[in-house]
């Protein structure tokens, strides 16, 4: 049974169509990529799930539940947790303190008790930290957690970034482009990374990726979309000879 | 470890200074030290720390533009001079309308009353809040100074609740210094335990990156309506001291130019530091008051200087704050807090490159 699936899902911007009768169904426990040309609609895809848009028409199904049109932040308490294409962390803060606002989503009490150092919020407060620093030492980030965020390289904000997600407790991680800017044996790393995750967290991972040693080594499956369109899916091996797909990245190959 | 010993002197310090300062304070409430002016702006410098910290929490910690201020600090204010007048006096000041008959028979204790004006302060906060905080963020400076405005004009015409243009005179004032102090130190102190929590961090998640912050679960509307509503009442908190410093309010105190004095110090102070918040707000308090002898008329060698009138301090207080928007967007701390490490760390700085020019100052 799939945990994320878009029904006919159409997404359009004034004139321009950005999704088009798109249907996706993401297996549970599975690594599945989107694919396509730059403008295809990739991520206009993340944002519909992830209630950035609501779509023009169609429905989105978490676990079977419609979510179509709740807002980013209950869906991400449901358990979908995304990274984004132009790294967003909070920039300011400390690694340690990025990880704790994503797991503000689970805390209980309210902000008085919180003020107030009520034992029941200190609790909280406490498990959230202990929690916190085992997932920054699980990842290898826990000799960071007091550096700023925009003062790690790049590759280790990318890595944050995921560790923030995985931090709300999410059970579909959606990444946009992860390896975007890296070299290739940063993203070999990463590869591994995400399949370590991926089992030790048993997550689902739905990731968009112009990388394709990366996509065709990691997948379960994979999706191709061309102009808002699908125009393929499947294994590594039937998407890569599919003449659709072939065509589609021929005719934009100074960009890809 | 010489790096906990270091530590253990710091706390020593912030203890000393501490113990200063409350001996300095007491001493002046005691009149061996000072004189009545001097209390009284010491005093109001107290209430513009409380007023200006709260707003640092809504405008510096979690990005909202706010410039409710004086109208939040209106609504504390007259709560406090409506409710904490005692009731023989009210008719020689209801002179012209008489004070509405319900509330001519309540009389409350000031703390009530002061508690009271901060959660009113709050309520109408987030009344203000539910439909403005889900637009862009911009519209909430618009808002609240309309508000700030429709405030005033309700204060002037509901004349059986307000007494109107006339004021309402003859609030009880404070026996001592320590209720402005006391109340300064303990709101500081729940300003900074809440920005040092949970939602305190998420309100700095929604300042930095509002999608981020929203894709990580946090509740946007929910968090600034309120942090909009604890600034609020802070701020109504701050109004009703003043009220009891000043014995008197009138519409006319609460002028939206009023909110342009925290936006100075929080400015000044660092949007996101609540350190130099306080620091601020004693400088530019204390400053407003050295700078009133612009407002004098002044005649040097027999000529009268055609420039200083009452007024001018006001044009004054503009460049300032235009100077500091231009060149010192960060004031004295930025984001940072003061320590004991930033002080030590300066002085090493400046003694090892004297020559150089000074970072954050
Ligand atoms: N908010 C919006 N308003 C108008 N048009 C939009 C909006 N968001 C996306 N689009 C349009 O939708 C199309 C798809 O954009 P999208 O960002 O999803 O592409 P992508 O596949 O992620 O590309 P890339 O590989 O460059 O990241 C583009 O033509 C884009 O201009
Ligand atoms: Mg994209």
């Amino acid at each position: 049974m799939g945990i994320l699936k878009l029904d006919n899902i159409k997404m359009q911007f004034g004139g321009v169509v950005a999704l088009n009768n798109l249907n996706i169904d993401v297996e549970k426990g599975k690594i599945e990529a989107l694919i396509g040309p730059n403008g295809a609609g990739k991520t206009t895809a993340f944002n519909v799930i992830t209630g950035v848009y609501t779509p023009t028409s169609g429905d989105v199904y978490y676990n079977d539940k419609k979510i179509t049109g709740l807002t980013p932040d209950k869906i991400t308490k449901m358990g979908i947790a995304r990274t984004f294409q132009n790294i967003r962390l909070f920039k300011n803060l400390t690694v340690l303190d990025n990880i704790l606002i994503a797991n503000h989503l689970h805390v209980k009490s309210n902000f008085l008790s919180h003020t107030l150092r009520m034992p029941w919020s200190r609790q909280e407060e406490k498990n959230m930290r202990e929690k916190s620093e085992m997932l920054l030492d699980r990842l290898g980030l826990l000799s960071l957690k007091n550096e700023i965020a925009s003062s790690l390289p790049y590759g280790e904000q990318r890595k944050l970034e995921i560790a923030r997600a995985l931090a709300t407790d999410a059970k579909l991680l959606l990444l946009d482009e992860p390896a975007a800017g890296m070299n290739p044996s940063e993203t070999m790393q990463l590869s591994n990374f995400i399949h370590d995750i991926r089992d030790e967290f048993q997550l689902t991972i739905f990731m968009i990726e112009h990388h394709m040693d990366l996509v065709m080594e990691i997948s379960d499956k994979i999706y191709v979309l061309d102009f808002g369109e699908l125009i393929a899916q499947g294994t590594a091996d039937e998407v890569k000879n599919d003449p659709r797909v072939i065509e589609a990245y021929l005719g934009v190959e100074e960009d890809a | 470890m010489i790096d906990q010993r270091k530590k253990h002197n710091f706390k020593l310090y912030n203890i000393i200074i501490f113990i200063v300062f409350v001996a300095f304070i007491t001493a002046l409430d005691l009149k061996f030290l000072g004189d009545d002016y001097v209390r009284r702006v010491l005093s109001l410098a107290a209430i513009y720390t409380i007023v200006s910290v709260s707003m640092n929490l809504v405008n510096g910690f979690t990005g909202l533009f706010s410039l409710g201020q004086a109208g939040f600090m209106a609504v504390g204010a007259y709560t406090v001079a409506i409710f904490t007048v005692p009731l023989e006096k009210r008719a020689a000041i209801f002179y012209v309308v008489d004070q509405n008959p319900v509330l001519a028979q309540i009389h409350l204790p000031f703390v009530v009353a002061l508690i009271l004006g901060g959660l009113l302060s709050a309520l109408i906060a987030i009344l203000i809040g539910i439909p403005v905080l889900r637009l862009r963020s911009d519209y909430l400076a618009i808002a609240t100074l309309g508000f700030s405005e429709i405030i005033r004009i309700i204060l002037t015409n509901a004349k059986s609740i307000t007494n109107g243009a006339l004021g309402i005179k003859g609030i009880p004032e404070m026996p001592t210094m320590w209720v402005f102090f006391g109340v300064m130190i303990l709101s500081v102190t729940l300003i900074v335990l809440l920005i040092n929590s949970s939602y305190g961090r998420a309100f700095k998640a929604i300042r930095e990156d509002e999608i981020a912050a929203e894709a990580m679960g946090i509740n946007l509307f929910k968090h600034k309506v309120m942090s909009f509503a604890i600034g609020a009442f802070f701020a109504g908190i701050g109004g009703g001291l003043l009220a009891s410093l000043l014995g008197t309010v009138d519409p006319k105190q609460f002028y939206f130019t009023m909110t342009y004095n925290f936006l100075l110090i929080i400015v000044l102070g660092g949007m996101g530091s609540i350190s130099g918040t306080v620091i601020a707000s004693f400088i530019v308090t204390i400053g407003l008051e050295v700078l009133r002898f612009f407002d004098e008329p002044l005649t040097l060698l027999g000529f009268n200087i055609p420039l200083f009138r009452a007024g001018f301090r006001m044009v004054i207080f503009s460049a300032l704050l235009m100077i500091l928007v231009l060149f010192f967007r960060n004031g004295l701390l930025g984001q940072k807090e003061l320590s004991w490490d930033m002080i030590t760390s300066w002085f090493n700085k400046k003694t090892l490159r004297r020559k150089e020019k000074g970072g954050a100052l």
